[in-house]
């Protein structure tokens, strides 16, 4: 009995690599920490009633946005673990195989579990807030979309202390993602890790979509919208058209590793081109789905920041409707090398190029908007400007590379990772910085420590350049990517060294914005946010109470222009609206909390867990379970409630530090 | 009815229009959304199948498999249940609730026999060696194929516990557009299914 007990353990746990074993324990310890700390402080149904239940999409937002920190440790840590193995020839810190697996994490979890959710996070804070809703157009949904995200990242983490991590590359490429070539588990935690997740992206784009399109405040014409909402819009127009795509071909892959499939394998009449295609053809809206939001953020900063209306407000809708529209057109830049003719590369190349108009045109606008404007630099303005030559570079190098005849040079080579890098960590990443720093005196009520964010902001543009620019000089010298190690006759090592030195001090920059936001909840009280509108805004958040209400607006908002906030504050009619008159309001419908979404969400884990190891004992309930989840929410007809005009009054006279006649 | 329903209920008819979106009319547009997010997945298990269904692998091909008489059954059936399921909203529109739940109820007859012959197609044609993992051909084709048994399959517990709600709490604006939505369902699989009828097995058997 013991025998078998230690036989199936050595299997299903990762054993052997003290990293992991550390891992395990450091695991545990936070485990039982969180525990004691909820059941010492009598927490647990605080936290069912105010978080885990919540249907309110601030506080949604809010857990997106923490667990997105969360990933982004894991994902640094492993690029500190990649990088640490690079820095010196010949080191044997990480094991080949090891060294597989922590790139493929790094990818997947730095795209999909940190981008996607701090993206979503940022989307559920700030779209209603900003076109003048009180909430998404389906709550429940909503917290499903965070609940599945959620329980599919936790799968994908679990496998690299259970059972052991894909190692297939970000994209898991047959045929070596296929049973004959990666016969462990990894690869198939990767498929229910990224298909849970997905059905939870793909129903936060339809949501976003409708909230957007529908549930607009009155007057709020499309084409008087705040940029960040359409940029939100283009990103869910994306999501909807390819994330379909996504499940359907992880669905494909399922099948040729669990029911002897042949859609991609080398034998049976398989083709494993077939999954390169169908993978990116999600794979490139992808990137773009992250980025535009990131362009609406740096829109409403510059704009705010600047005091002036946004340059070329309509030539930036336009840009970003077009970059989701070529989006699709541009996959098969990704295997330009692979054969399929001058013919279709040409056509990938040109169509490539062309995704560089609309972008110039954005960074115009945002450089004609700043032009005498009356500029302040605070934080997100910083990080914006810090954005601005980066994502330069970064897409210039874009187009080097969109050169078809030229990619066969720098295809796979250090100077592609050097790319990518600079557009999603300057891009991307720097854009929801921006909003965070942006945004966050609206989701908490006070202001972050300006020194320690100008601290955190040098350090990870200085890290990030130290990073990555090395990495084109090294593509060029022929380091490929994916090498665990090279020797020192090929005179690459004073450039790594240099790329791994960048990267820790962009891991200390990490480490500052922890600290800016510990030190932020500690000093809250001398930071508080009186006003609701700290960087005096232009957009309809900045007409309520910091933190919002949970009803967000107590009398909803008439809308007249563009920047209607702004323009009512230089009319002097704003303060009209801060004093509530009593008459104007009514009892608010309100969705009610709902514990649905984090228990289906659960049943999916085991469901996904059981596909996993092949258990059926455990697949079969998990999905019975969805199933069940379903069926109850289908018959459930008491779902919202209305507050009363007694509390909504008590709730803004405590906020506005102001009575309500 | 308890009073803090009834209460919801009477403020739900005195709202002013602009202040509170038309929550049903919401839905029913989230759900076209959703068709779209479907047609997309079919789509590449549409596109899948065209690329692999030449990869027989030495194994049997479409010609060698499909018995087009079922299928012709098969095609007959889901049409008159889209039909049928047509009469149902019809029926709701006039208010009738019993026909509305009878009309329903023959609607799932259908598609459950529509999902038996599938389910009989399918065990045919394991019996003989063909299983999903003989050949590419046969995997895309049980995929395809399956995956609109499957929508069809979810959408008949759907009806059901529809028409349950439907007994209970009679003909609302909730339970409308909830039958509204469905047969939006019901008569997207039947135009997924005139696709695969025609790409699969008419182009498969010629």
């Amino acid at each position: 009995m013991f025998d078998q007990i230690k036989e199936f353990a050595s299997g299903f746990f990762v054993t052997g690599d003290p990293l992991i074993y550390g891992a395990d324990v450091s695991i545990l310890l936070v485990t039982a920490a969180i525990i004691f700390t909820l059941t010492y402080f009598k927490k647990w149904r605080w936290l069912w009633r105010e978080w885990l239940t919540s249907v309110d999409h601030k506080k949604i937002g809010i857990m997106y946005i923490l667990a997105a920190f969360l990933m982004m440790f894991r994902g640094g840590v492993d690029a500190l673990l990649m990088r640490a193995q690079l820095a010196i020839p010949g080191a044997d810190f990480l094991q080949p195989d090891h060294y597989n697996e922590v790139f493929t994490t790094h990818g997947v979890i730095m795209i999909l579990f940190m981008a996607m959710p701090f993206m979503f996070g940022l989307f559920n804070i700030i779209v209603p807030l900003q076109i003048g809703a009180r909430d998404v157009a389906y709550p429940i949904l909503n917290s499903l979309s965070f609940w599945l995200f959620f329980a599919g990242a936790m799968l994908f983490n679990l496998s690299f202390v259970i059972g052991g991590s894909p190692d297939a590359g970000w994209l898991a490429y047959p045929p070596y993602s296929e049973l004959m070539y990666n016969p462990g588990v990894g690869q198939d935690f990767y498929i229910w890790g990224i298909q849970i997740s997905g059905i939870g992206s793909l129903m936060t784009g339809i949501n976003f979509l409708v909230t957007i399109l529908k549930m607009r405040a009155p007057g709020m014409k499309l084409m008087k919208m705040p940029l960040f909402p359409w940029s939100v819009l283009s990103s869910c127009i994306a999501i909807i058209f390819s994330f379909p795509i996504l499940t359907a071909t992880l669905a494909l892959l399922f099948l040729d590793r669990y029911a002897g499939a042949h859609f991609f394998t080398l034998d049976g009449g398989g083709n494993p081109m077939m999954y390169i295609n169908l993978i990116w053809m999600w794979g490139h809206p992808e990137v773009y789905i992250i980025v535009l939001p990131a362009f609406g953020i740096f829109s409403e900063i510059v704009s705010t920041f600047s005091r002036k209306k946004l340059f070329g407000y309509q030539s930036m809708v336009y840009a970003m409707i077009i970059i989701s529209v070529l989006s699709f057109l541009v996959w098969a830049h990704h295997f330009f090398t692979m054969g399929s003719g001058a013919g279709v590369n040409t056509f990938f190349a040109l169509s490539t190029m062309l995704i560089a108009i609309p972008t110039g045109v954005k960074v115009f606008n945002w450089l004609f908007t700043m032009f005498r404007g009356r500029i302040t630099v605070k934080t997100p303005m910083l990080w914006t400007i810090g954005f601005i030559p980066c994502f330069i570079v970064g897409g210039l190098t874009g187009v080097l590379l969109s050169v078809a005849p030229a990619d066969f040079q720098f295809h796979n080579s250090y100077f592609l990772i050097a790319h990518f890098h600079q557009v999603i960590i300057g891009g991307v990443i720097f854009g929801y910085f921006a909003g965070l720093y942006y945004w966050w005196p609206k989701m908490f009520g006070f202001t972050l420590n300006e020194h320690i964010g100008k601290w955190a902001f040098w350090f990870w543009n200085i890290g990030f350049y130290a990073c990555f620019m090395p990495q084109y000089v090294l593509g060029l010298m022929g380091m490929t990517r994916r090498v665990v190690s090279y020797g020192w006759d090929k005179g690459w090592w004073p450039l790594n060294f240099v790329s791994t030195i960048g990267a820790a001090l962009m891991g200390i920059a990490f480490v500052l914005q922890v600290w800016q936001i510990i030190h932020g909840v500690k000093h809250y009280r001398k930071n508080l946010d009186t006003t609701g509108d700290p960087w005096d805004g232009r957009t309809l958040e900045w007409s309520i109470p910091s933190p919002a209400p949970h009803y967000n607006f107590a009398v909803l908002p008439q809308v007249e222009e563009l920047d209607d906030w702004w323009e009512k504050k230089q009319r002097g009619v704003h303060k009209q609206l801060n004093n509530i008159a009593e008459e104007k309001l009514e009892p608010i419908h309100m969705p009610k909390n709902s514990g649905m979404p984090i228990i289906m969400a659960g049943c999916w884990f085991l469901a996904g867990f059981g596909f996993v190891f092949h258990w059926l004992w455990l697949t079969i309930p998990g999905l019975a379970g969805v199933a069940i989840c379903m069926l109850a929410h289908s018959f459930n007809y008491d779902t919202d409630y209305y507050i009363p005009v007694k509390e909504i009054k008590e709730t803004e006279a405590a906020l506005r530090k102001v009575t309500i006649s | 009815m308890n009073p803090s329903s009834l209460k919801a209920k009477q403020l739900h008819q005195t709202d002013s229009g602009h202040s509170h979106p038309d929550m049903e009319e919401m839905r029913t547009f989230g759900f076209w959304i959703y068709l779209m997010t479907d047609i997309m997945i079919f789509g590449t298990f549409f596109a899948t199948y065209i690329v692999l269904r030449h990869n027989t692998n030495g194994g049997p091909g479409p010609a060698d498999l499909f018995d087009l008489n079922g299928v012709i059954l098969s095609t007959f059936l889901l049409l008159t249940s889209s039909y049928t399921c047509g009469l149902a909203v019809l029926a709701m529109n006039k208010g009738k609730k019993q026909a509305l739940i009878g009309w329903l109820a023959v609607t799932a007859i259908l598609g459950a026999i529509f999902i038996g012959l599938e389910i009989n197609e399918f065990a045919h044609m394991v019996h003989e060696g063909a299983t999903i993992s003989r050949s590419a051909f046969l995997s895309a084709f049980y995929t395809l194929v399956g995956t609109h048994g499957l929508h069809v399959t979810i959408g008949l517990v759907w009806m059901i516990a529809l028409m349950i709600q439907l007994s209970s709490k009679g003909i609302t604006p909730v339970t409308k557009r909830k039958v509204n939505v469905i047969s939006l369902f019901w008569h997207f699989l039947d135009v997924v299914w005139i696709f695969v009828f025609t790409v699969v097995y008419l182009m498969g058997v010629n």
